[in-house]
């Protein structure tokens, strides 16, 4: 499972590089919510034990998974706490966040 | 082939000749034959269709819309209050680019509740940005409904097919049926450019914010300012393959003519009867018929209207406030024309009252005594 | 003990694609979100999904950008499952027989504005998954209240003192009525069982509707880490029970609850119901338990 990657913003100069309709030409990943956050996950992976309930509730999908362990990606992780608070072993904790 | 039909069911048969693939529609007098017959050559297999037989016309072109960008030709059909609940889904139409074509059956808006003719529904959605073709005989209606899909699918811009309720729809007329097989090559396969399919995923009509709404806007107009000169190219070509040439406005004795009156829909049909006894009168009579409504021919209007001395529009609707709705767009359409009629206004036929040979002598007679245009909307055929 | 040491493999419950992006609009512990995540994975790409006026509507993104891997409608508010079903027409005449049509929607699009659409789509019996997620409420015009939100709930028009006084409409029973295939109830904090019934679903012919229970924490003023704890509390004190009907009448629970609990708990962690007295909290009780045995009696 791989990290999602950034894009960039789809900008157009005038109408003419615009399509006659409203349509989508690229993904929302350009747009970087981790900047939204206040508080953020850290995962202590020793005591970690992989049961991948943090991935499956993120409402973000800002966790994959990488050698068999959860990884915030803060590019985009909204700082919910969900992961946090779903972990059973208590293992996620929210710190706040430095700026 | 030839046959005997009522305009509703010309329309049916231009859907079919089309090759409509999926109908949405939803019933109302006057336009119920139009759905019958289609569903039935659903049901036979005549046309190779999906009927979908939504619970409101609101739903009718949500699911036409739905059809459409999922790479179908759509087509449906409806009338007055109907055409007025999908008042919404008018501008989703063609603001998402969407060349639907629906026929509608021109019938005045309630209260009282009214089946019979006018205007005032399908001009009230004049700015929702569809074409409107305002049909004045059976044959006409097939052949606009061919050619409202030719052009509204090579500019991505909703049709409306628009006839007069009853004094059209529930009157049998002889038509000429194009042949299929010279209709599919006049009306190529839909091939959109763009559409909804898992193979290249866009999400269509998203939130648009000011940096973009504007410039979407701006394409749709500039489009729609290419229509004329399409309806001109496609309307040759079809008079090239069937023989009838379908434009923007129908003249009839224009040319040398004192005045003409400005119609549209059935109503063009009983003026030409008056001009015929105007001019075995003495009096040089013509008719200037508005057979497109949007865009407004512009050019074909002042072209026609630069001819003549004076003109008076016979409005069957009225833009309450202000006038007949046709007298103020062609009255904008000369403003500072060199060369252009006193234009008169008058209104009459609300609700389906029949506007005769009779009204029209008397709106010759009134516009011949008048010296000067005046800004009073004439009435007539009103008891006062 | 090192992490090296420990087993080798993460066992994930929930299939790995994921066709919604990260970069959406969402608010914070959105539970609308985890919805779509979920019957995304059950449902696969080949899927066009109709999305009316509702929060997903700004969640997916503005032009020219979308956080969706699959093809989207926008389409009116009141007309997600009309736009479904002529999507469905559409593509069986072009030939495409396999994409799976779904319409997705708010409370507000389906108890309310989307209803009459809704009833067209599934008394035809037109081949589409019709999608409530259900926050309860008008939540992206900003916290309304629709025919679902709950008796005792504070609104932006429902304030404390006038407090919502009518129960939330039925939209199960409403759409058991229609008699089509498949209804199911889910909540993203089963998120197997939503997988699970939306995959049904997809094999399913004719009109499927599945009501899914998506906490707001913005609405409900709930803590944003708290959405999945709500969504759990729900199916296990009776107020949302998960469970199947098909063809209208044979009723089965797919989680099971031991031993209802009070709604109390569940309450209390929302500041949507904070004004409440005791005595409202046995009117919204008596009404769980009410309906919870009435589900009983239906149960195979």
């Amino acid at each position: 499972m791989k990290k999602f990657k950034p894009t960039k913003k789809i900008v157009f100069a005038s109408e003419k590089e615009m399509p006659m309709t409203p349509m989508s030409l690229g993904s929302m990943l350009y747009n970087l919510t981790g900047a939204w956050r206040n508080i953020k996950p850290v995962i202590d992976k020793a005591a970690c034990i992989q049961c991948g309930i943090c991935w499956k509730y993120c409402p973000d999908t800002s966790i994959y998974i990488e050698d068999e362990f959860p990884v915030i990606d803060y590019d985009y992780c909204k700082g919910c706490g969900i992961c946090a608070e779903e972990c059973p072993s208590k293992c996620i904790a929210m710190v706040e966040e430095e700026k | 082939m030839k046959k005997v039909m009522m305009g509703n069911h010309a329309l049916s048969y231009g859907a079919m000749l089309a090759r409509s693939q999926v109908i949405a529609a939803y019933p109302i007098t006057p336009q119920t034959q139009v759905v019958e017959l289609l569903s039935e050559m659903c049901a036979s297999k005549a046309l190779d269709a999906k009927f979908i037989k939504v619970e409101s016309e609101h739903s009718a072109m949500a699911a036409c819309l739905g059809a459409s960008l999922a790479g179908a030709r759509t087509f449906t059909a409806t009338s007055a209050q109907g055409l007025a609940l999908m008042h919404e889904l008018l501008h989703w139409a063609s603001g998402g680019r969407q060349p639907v074509v629906m026929g509608n059956i021109n019938r005045a808006m309630a209260p009282g509740w009214s089946i019979w003719t006018d205007q005032n529904d399908s001009l009230s959605q004049r700015d929702t940005g569809w074409l409107q073709f305002y049909c004045a005989s059976n044959q006409e209606v097939v052949d606009t409904v061919i050619q409202a899909f030719k052009i509204s699918e090579r500019f991505m811009i909703p049709s409306m097919v628009i006839l007069d309720a009853f004094a059209l729809s529930h009157t049998y007329e002889v038509v000429e049926l194009p042949d299929q097989d010279k209709v599919d090559a006049y009306l190529p396969k839909f091939n959109p450019p763009f559409r909804l399919t898992p193979k290249e995923p866009h999400a269509f009509n998203a939130l648009t914010s000011p940096d973009h709404y504007f410039e979407l806007r701006y394409k749709l107009q500039k489009d729609m300012e290419k229509v004329p000169a399409a309806i001109e190219e496609t309307g040759k070509e079809y008079e090239k393959a069937f023989g009838r040439y379908l434009g923007q406005v129908e003249e009839y004795h224009c040319d040398d003519a004192d005045f003409v009156f400005v119609t549209s829909g059935t109503a063009g049909y009983t003026a030409r009867v008056a001009v015929d006894e105007l001019r075995k009168q003495g009096i040089k009579a013509g008719n200037l018929r508005m057979k497109v409504f949007r865009p407004f021919p512009f050019a074909k209007v002042r072209e026609a209207l630069a001819k003549v001395p004076k003109a008076a529009v016979v409005d069957r609707n009225c833009s309450y406030g202000h006038h007949g709705i046709f007298y103020q767009e062609i009255k904008s359409a000369l403003y500072g024309e060199a060369k252009a009629p006193a234009l008169f206004g008058y209104i009459t036929g609300l609700g389906g009252r029949d506007i005769t040979v009779e009204m029209f002598r008397e709106i010759a007679k009134d516009t011949l005594s008048k010296p000067r245009p005046s800004e009073e909307i004439g009435w007539i055929g009103v008891k006062r | 003990m090192s992490a090296e040491t420990k087993k080798k493999t993460m066992k994930l419950t929930l299939p790995e694609e994921e066709l919604m992006s990260p970069g959406h609009l969402a608010c914070q512990g959105c539970g609308a979100t985890m919805a779509m995540r979920y019957m995304l994975k059950g449902l696969g790409q080949k899927t066009i999904v109709c999305i009316p006026a509702c929060c997903w509507a700004v969640i997916d993104g503005p032009f020219p950008h979308s956080s969706l891997g699959i093809p989207i409608f926008h389409c009116a508010f009141e007309a997600a499952a009309s736009t479904a079903s002529g999507v469905k027409a559409g593509l069986e005449m072009v030939g495409d027989n396999e994409t799976t049509v779904l319409a997705w929607a708010g409370d507000g699009g389906t108890f309310d504005i989307g209803l009459q659409a809704l009833s067209g789509a599934a008394e035809r019996n037109d081949d589409i998954i019709y999608v409530c997620y259900d926050n309860e409420a008008y939540m992206n015009t900003g916290i309304q209240r629709s025919s679902a939100t709950p008796y005792g709930a504070w609104t932006t028009t429902t304030p404390v003192k006038h407090f919502k006084n009518r129960p939330k409409k039925d939209i199960v029973a409403i759409m058991a009525a229609h008699r089509i295939p498949y209804i199911a109830t889910a909540s993203v904090a089963y998120p197997e069982d939503l997988v699970k019934k939306a995959k049904k679903a997809k094999e399913t012919r004719g009109t499927k509707f599945l009501h899914i229970w998506a906490p707001c924490p913005t609405g409900w003023k709930s803590r944003p880490e708290d959405t999945v704890k709500l969504a759990r509390m729900v199916v296990q004190n009776g107020i949302f029970p998960l469970y199947e009907i098909e063809n209208g009448e044979t009723y089965k629970m797919t989680i099971k609850v031991a031993e209802k609990k009070p709604i109390t708990d569940y309450v209390r962690l929302q500041g949507r119901f904070r004004h409440l007295k005791e005595d409202d909290l046995k009117v919204m009780q008596d009404e769980v338990d009410r309906k919870w045995a009435s589900l009983q009696k239906k149960l195979i």
